[in-house]
């Protein structure tokens, strides 16, 4: 049998060339990210090298004054709206989206697979437009109807991404608690508990580091959540003292202001600033869900 | 006894909180058609919007939104499967894969107004492009690369090893079997993912007020000179899409039906992502049952 020598280096050749191209391609994710910290920590950094604003006023002062002659971008209020209303929709939806879980997984599985987690899949789906759409035509005036105000308020805020954030967490939820060895619910089975006392005892404590990552990735989806939020806050740039008062965050600042100012402004800059604070916070983000899902392996 | 009580006390919480979330998303659903359902016609979707006053349509959003998604997925598809390809079949662990993986959830959990402004620096001002569909369909790749790579790395992952060998024992090369078994095999999944990503794409809107753009130029359908400002094939246009065009509409809607138009909008953008999301199980499930044999 004759080998064609020409096929085998043709052969040869495309196999490198294929490898090369995937590398390329996988390369490509970590050109696309640094160039992505590069550029906007370069333009956020300009309010304080270039506009020569203290890295303290625009974190702890809530004076919002950019367009003045003398701007002040305090964003004391952004970052504290933006803690706000993460915090308590967090507070609502990990609760519901760990039982959520814990029904699809223990409870009910047939009935979790078939409904539920379609149902689940559909809410990740719908776009964040339409959820502050309907926070604005339904939520807004019922708010304002029953406990007064304009309706446009932290409240509202909540209420959206609570609803955006349980999907993120059920989900992820889910596959940790799935993931888990039968072995040991029967050991728990076996020494008599009943299936609260297994999921209570045995179930949530083993899962703990996926639920603490489905919280973690809920709370950063909520942070970074933008027009579903400014459509139904208001954006009054103040620390709301209630519940029923407007507000503004991180995201709906950027959103609403930067098509009214020039690149280079103050104004601009300081908007910038605000991104790259995003941009940190979802960072440290994904570091704290890798030291927890490093720390609670389950074996 | 007591603990008993509890159990039972606690699987009636565990159901009655699966029954309030589907009655909630059916409510959602049917609250959100219902509203939109007079709008929901072949007029409303062609014609194009109309300022100041009543009976404008969505034609050129709603045109605008599938050419985004299209052109999105012919740039992210092949490098994301390239991505996917390399991280499950080539990666050795050590600090450059780590790397990669890092960038890979990085830029899936990135605030996608961030992603915007990064789109608004670099594909709309220092390109020159100006807000254009190209400069959105590039944001928009850089929320769906993520995606679409670990789309492509979990399915080509469950694809077993036995396939793999036998390709090889046949003297294929590595390249060869990854081609030509292994990423078929993997396809049910991968094309899964992809309508799946398709339905986020589609919905997105913050990554798009500064890099696609808030306006939309008249379309000329017979007009295929892509250079020209009206053409439809012309890439370097500014192009609102429909989910743009619902926040546009709520924050400064000029016409007086601006509410029946977000709301027409709003179900139409609804029903696309649930015909996306009902193509993707269907299309899983039949390529699965296809590619094992059962029929």
């Amino acid at each position: 049998m004759t080998v064609d020598k020409n096929y085998e280096r043709k052969r040869k050749l495309v196999n490198s060339f294929g490898k090369a191209i995937v590398f390329i391609s996988a390369l490509l994710l970590i050109i696309i990210t640094v160039s992505l910290f590069l550029f906007v920590t370069s333009k956020g950094l300009s309010t304080f090298i270039k506009d020569g604003i203290s890295i303290k006023e625009f974190l702890f002062s809530t004076t919002w004054n950019p367009d003045r002659e003398v701007p002040a971008v305090g964003s004391l209020q952004f970052i504290i709206g933006s803690i706000l209303v993460s915090a308590f929709a967090i507070m609502i939806s990990a609760p519901l989206g760990v039982s959520s879980a814990i029904f699809m997984v223990e409870i009910e599985k047939k009935l979790g697979q078939k409904i539920l987690q379609p149902a689940i899949e559909i809410f990740v789906g719908i776009p964040s437009v339409v959820y502050g759409w309907v926070g604005l035509t339904v939520l807004v005036p019922f708010i304002s109807k029953h406990f007064g105000g304009l309706g446009f308020s932290l409240l509202a805020g909540i209420l959206v991404l609570t609803i955006m954030t349980l999907p993120t967490i059920t989900s992820v939820s889910t596959d940790a608690i799935r993931s888990l060895p039968v072995e040991i619910r029967e050991a728990s089975y076996a020494l008599g508990a009943t299936r609260w006392q297994t999921i209570r005892h045995v179930v949530i404590p083993a899962a703990k580091s996926g639920i603490l990552t489905a919280i973690i990735l809920g709370l950063a989806r909520a942070f970074g959540e933008a027009l579903a939020v400014q459509m139904v806050i208001g954006n009054r740039p103040v620390i709301p003292k209630s519940f029923l008062e407007p507000m503004s965050t991180i995201t709906s600042i950027i959103t609403m202001d930067m098509a009214n100012t020039a690149m280079g402004s103050v104004w601009n800059d300081a908007l910038w600033s605000l991104a790259l604070l995003l941009l940190i916070i979802s960072f440290t983000f994904i570091i704290i869900i890798k030291l927890v899902g490093r720390r609670g392996m389950y074996k | 006894m007591k603990s008993k009580l509890y159990d039972k006390i606690a699987t009636i919480y565990f159901y009655a909180v699966a029954v309030f979330l589907i009655l909630f998303l059916v409510s959602l659903i049917s609250y959100i058609l219902y509203q939109g359902r007079t709008k929901l016609n072949i007029d409303f979707l062609t014609s194009p919007p109309k300022f100041m006053e009543a009976g404008g349509g969505i034609g050129p959003q709603l045109f605008n939104s599938l050419e985004l998604l299209i052109i999105t997925l012919i740039i992210s598809v092949p490098i994301g499967l390239g991505a996917g390809i390399y991280m499950a079949e080539y990666a050795k662990p050590g600090l450059l894969t780590e790397l990669i993986r890092l960038s890979v959830e990085t830029l899936s959990s990135m605030p996608s107004i961030v992603v915007g402004l990064f789109g608004l620096l670099v594909f709309v001002t220092m390109t020159g492009w100006g807000y254009s569909l190209i400069a959105g369909a590039l944001a928009l790749t850089v929320l769906n690369l993520p995606v679409m790579t670990r789309v492509s790395e979990d399915s080509i992952r469950s694809v077993p090893n036995s396939l793999r060998e036998a390709s090889y024992a046949l003297g294929s090369t590595k390249w060869q079997t990854i081609v030509k078994v292994v990423v078929p095999a993997a396809m049910p999944g991968i094309i899964t993912g992809i309508i799946l990503t398709a339905g986020r794409i589609f919905g997105e809107a913050a990554a798009l007020l500064y890099t696609a753009g808030m306006s939309s130029p008249a379309l000329n359908f017979s007009n295929l000179n892509p250079s020209s400002p009206t053409s439809p094939l012309n890439i370097f246009r500014p192009a609102e899409t429909l989910a743009v065009y619902i926040w546009k509409v709520n924050s400064e809607g000029l016409a007086p039906d601006a509410r029946q138009i977000a709301d027409g909008a709003a179900a139409v953008l609804l029903l696309m992502v649930l015909i996306f999301n009902i193509l993707a199980r269907w299309l899983g499930s039949t390529l699965y049952k296809r590619m094992t044999g059962e029929k």
